[in-house]
């Protein structure tokens, strides 16, 4: 991930479903061939530009997971809409 | 526990409110092999399956929530601007004198969810073919709609989990060589 200029709200949120579904994709795979080295490998390098985006993401457009996995601002932002079927 | 993610799997979008698809749609939200049925009947099979595949259903299981949140956006989007005269058009009209256009955990022809749709017998094999064979028949549901299915912006998101069901199902078969290469393993001494 080396992207300086910013996205807008439907980009970022593509480039999260792109990056996080692949991370699905590798669990389930990953669940009946455990031992494969290199799919563990772009496992962990997905999760971590998963977490870069979602940070990126958070920082404008508020708290996308519940109870602590991701910060609040002030006030409590994690209620504010739009909700995914909202979007 | 589970975490909520403010987050679909896969974008939503529809081109036109169109209840009579939703009509449809609502069997994979609460029919026999809708995504709530598949969510509770790997959830719940969990608990005495081999250790081998517990992940498996665990994550697959969690993967069916995410679906059936895109399932309600669906349905959600087809109707939330449908006056009752295009609801009782599209035969929505049972559903809007219980509901209005909220949803509910029924089929497309009305009858309410039932648990009778799944089944938890404890033997692992025959709880992996029941989940194979579900997964066929939410895939082939899924093709029947879209063969129904004039939109294309709701088709790219049903194609997305009719293709879905291939991997769980594939994922499922090797679950079942797994617990059979456990058991054969198992009588070599």
């Amino acid at each position: 991930m080396s992207h300086s200029t910013p996205y807008n709200r439907y980009e970022l949120m593509e480039k999260i479903q792109m990056v996080d579904f692949a991370l699905v994709e590798l669990t389930l795979y990953l669940d009946t061939h455990p031992n494969d080295q290199q799919a563990i490998q772009q496992f962990n390098q997905l999760a971590v530009e998963s977490k870069e985006y979602k940070a990126l993401y958070e920082k404008q457009f508020g708290p996308l997971r519940q109870f602590g996995a991701s910060f609040s601002g002030y006030p409590w932002n994690w209620i504010d809409s739009p909700w995914p079927w909202q979007l | 526990m589970w975490y909520y993610e403010k987050k679909l799997q896969y974008p939503v979008k529809v081109t036109e409110c169109n209840p009579r698809l939703a009509k449809y749609l609502i069997e994979q939200y609460g029919g026999a092999d809708g995504e709530l049925s598949a969510a509770l009947r790997y959830l719940n099979q969990r608990y005495s399956i081999p250790d081998k595949v517990i992940g498996l259903l665990t994550d697959i299981g969690t993967e069916e929530f995410a679906h059936l949140e895109m399932i309600a956006t669906m349905v959600y989007k087809l109707t939330k601007d449908a006056t009752p005269e295009q609801m009782k058009e599209a035969g929505l009209g049972a559903h809007y004198a219980t509901h209005d256009n909220a949803l509910f955990y029924h089929n497309s022809a009305g009858s309410p969810w039932t648990a009778t749709y799944i089944q938890a017998k404890g033997d692992p094999i025959a709880d992996l073919y029941e989940d194979i064979a579900a997964e066929e028949k939410a895939r082939a549901t899924y093709q029947w709609i879209i063969n129904m299915s004039d939109d294309p912006c709701l088709n790219d998101s049903l194609k997305f989990l009719r293709e879905r069901e291939i991997i769980h199902s594939q994922r499922f078969r090797e679950a079942v060589e797994i617990l059979k290469f456990e058991r054969d393993r198992k009588q070599i001494f």
